[in-house]
């Protein structure tokens, strides 16, 4: 018994050792960073302990953007992209011909890369010496007036970051989707079909129930994938996202470590941590009504 | 309520598309389930059985026939409008509802001025609960029951909206031995109280036998025989249906008819008046041996199984179609058995078959008129 625990963990050893250094380590070192006061990388010195780190984060106005469009992605892109792969998940499992290629045609999203798609939203939105951008293109066709998406107003920005994350995020559910609903046994169709149930009937009460354990996962995902927003950002926005004012949680944080204004540990695990309270709330909330939820 | 089938058909494209024949599930069934009997569609897996459930409750279109419920012509109604009750194979109740809510969805499916009252469907779902003996579990959910209990909770569910007709797809293949011989007899009784027309799909030929009024033999697509339980088994049209019930399974032996007498393996047997010359099957019943000194059939012995009441003796003969046979004779008749047995047939427990075509082929028993008991 003793030698097979001892095979065991000798067995773990690589992973444990590896998750150890990269994982755990870091982990346990980000709150010791958020609690040393006028850390200095240089000399590996600080002069005390205490919240000054949190204080400061939480009064930069960076920050505090960055909170702001993160809790608008977060908030919007959730449950859009969760309910429209619902509805394309329904499409897919109520349609049969060229099935197949549009589900491949949707899943593209999911395997192609962010910066290729980035590139695909500025010829979409972009305003160039040369060009408006095609959405733009479209908007001057019905009359309308050509706005910059990319360096223009808030809400433009903003309008593009959400159709890109939704966009981004909306391959994986309506894989997830699409599999769960068609896992559902076809029987309590045929039962409910025998019992005269109405379509939406059965849709509420009994579709949605049978794949509602997938929907808490992708929207509790979602959630936490939405929260740590940044390569996109990035993608559409370049790298100087606190000056286009598009920055998130994650973004400010590696701004913090290695951007132009970076090289303060301190102030980016203060913000790390602020962000895991943020998520981790949101993750118990968000169980503890599916617990309620669930059958 | 009498169901009518008339020439009903059902044809599948085949699923291997570069074969251009259809599958045929059902083929020309026309048969007639008289108002308030209990009937067993019975077969091999395959055989078209559940495709004729689905045919009746509506989720599939014929391809070629009517089905009349009654007088009416439903052939072309969806399945909520034929009022049927349906119990599936896995009961199909719904895991996020309990039991009470389970049986109360169909009720709260009715729309416009027959919808019941709130009151009136707790009432009604309450009853049918009681009719299946589970209103003391009305809170619990699917998950929390026994196979039997979810079993009655389907039963339940499909008689509330008081159907004209009664649909259970092989009720008690998912139920464990002892629960299956206990809900056959609760199936029995609640069609007894509801006076509800009732069909219900199995391959197990005991359960067919044991409870129902008729049973609805079928292969392939097609019936084979139609009648009561008891008929089917002293009666049977072809070798298929002798073969398909009884348990232990019908002897089938290589024989051959000349001038009214029957031989096996050279040696005559028994004496067919009106059975025509030829090769045949010859299916004898295990009931239908006599062991005598002087028994006409000599066979090696097995071994000899005392069960009680009677003995089962395992013999062997080259002539047999399986590797061994079995013949049920009485305890007293079996005294001495051991090695050898020679037996004489009951004439009305041997059936002749056209070793071409299986079907039966009739003889006259001497001296007792027919050949039926």
């Amino acid at each position: 018994m003793k030698k097979n625990n001892l095979k065991a963990w000798l067995y773990l050893l690589p992973a444990i050792a590896f998750l150890g250094v990269f994982m755990v380590y870091p982990l346990f070192d980000v709150v010791i960073y958020a609690f040393e006061e006028g850390y200095n990388s240089a000399s590996q010195s600080f002069f005390g302990v205490g919240g000054y780190n949190f204080s400061y984060v939480l009064h930069d106005p960076y920050f505090l953007q960055a909170v702001k469009n993160t809790l608008i992605l977060v908030i919007i892109t959730v449950p859009v992209s969760t309910g429209l792969a619902l509805l394309i998940s329904l499409g897919l499992n109520s349609i049969k011909p060229l099935k197949e290629l549009y589900q491949t045609v949707f899943f593209l999203p999911y395997v192609t890369n962010t910066l290729a798609v980035g590139l695909v939203f500025m010829i979409l939105f972009k305003k160039t010496a040369y060009s408006e951008g095609l959405v733009n293109l479209l908007i001057n066709a019905f009359g309308g007036k050509s706005v910059d998406f990319i360096d223009g107003p808030y809400w433009a920005k903003m309008l593009v970051m959400c159709i890109y994350t939704v966009w981004i995020v909306m391959p994986f559910k309506v894989l997830i989707l699409t599999g769960s609903l068609a896992s559902v046994n076809q029987d309590y169709y045929n039962a409910a079909k025998i019992d005269g149930t109405s379509k939406l009937r059965t849709f509420t009460r009994i579709t949605l129930p049978m794949i509602s354990p997938m929907l808490f996962y992708l929207i509790i995902t979602g959630f936490i994938g939405a929260f740590k927003a940044y390569s996109d950002a990035v993608a559409l926005f370049g790298v100087d996202l606190n000056a286009a004012g598009m920055n998130t949680i994650v973004g400010y944080v590696y701004d913090m470590l290695y951007g132009n204004s970076g090289g303060y540990p301190s102030y980016a695990s203060a913000a790390a941590l602020i962000l895991f309270a943020i998520v981790f709330t949101i993750t118990v909330v968000n169980l503890r009504t599916r617990k309620r939820l669930q059958f | 309520m009498k169901i009518v089938l008339e020439h009903l058909t059902k044809r599948y494209p085949n699923r291997n598309r570069k074969i251009k024949t259809e599958v045929i599930a059902a083929s020309d069934l026309n048969f007639v389930i008289p108002d308030g009997q209990l009937i067993a569609l019975l077969g091999p897996s395959g055989c078209g059985k559940s495709t004729t459930l689905n045919l009746i409750s509506g989720l599939e279109p014929p391809t070629e026939g009517r089905i009349f419920f009654g007088d009416d012509d439903v052939t072309s109604l969806p399945p909520e409008k034929r009022g049927v009750g349906l119990v599936f194979q896995n009961y199909a109740l719904y895991p996020h509802l309990t039991a009470l809510q389970n049986i109360m969805f169909p009720l709260q499916n009715i729309k416009g001025k027959d919808r019941p009252t709130k009151e009136q469907m707790r009432e009604r779902a309450v009853e049918a609960a009681k009719l299946v003996q589970i209103d003391h579990l009305l809170e619990r959910r699917p998950k929390e029951m026994s196979g039997g209990q979810q079993q009655r909770v389907a039963i339940a569910r499909a008689l509330v909206k008081r159907p004209g007709v009664l649909l259970l797809d092989e009720p008690l293949s998912n139920l464990d031995a002892r629960l299956r011989l206990q809900t056959r007899e609760e199936i029995r009784r609640i069609q007894r109280e509801t006076g509800i027309t009732t069909v219900f799909v199995t391959h197990d030929q005991e359960e067919a036998m044991s409870i129902s009024d008729a049973i609805v033999v079928m292969k392939e697509g097609a019936v084979h025989q139609i009648g009561k339980p008891q008929e089917v088994y002293d009666d049977p049209v072809n070798l298929f249906v002798a073969k398909f019930l009884g348990t232990p399974p019908i002897n089938v032996f290589a024989g051959e008819v000349k001038n009214g007498v029957l031989y096996i393996d050279g040696g005559a047997v028994l004496n067919v008046p009106g059975a025509p010359d030829g090769k045949v099957s010859v299916g004898v019943r295990p009931e239908g041996f006599v062991p005598t000194p002087n028994g006409s059939l000599p066979c090696p012995v097995d071994r000899v199984e005392v069960m009680g009441r009677d003995t089962s003796i395992v013999f062997r003969h080259k002539a047999l179609e399986t590797d061994a046979g079995r013949a049920i004779v009485s305890a007293e008749d079996a005294v001495g058995i051991s090695d050898a047995v020679r037996f004489a047939l009951k004439p009305h427990k041997t059936y002749l078959f056209s070793a071409d075509t299986g079907e039966r082929i009739r003889f006259e028993i001497e001296g007792g008129g027919h050949e039926k008991e």
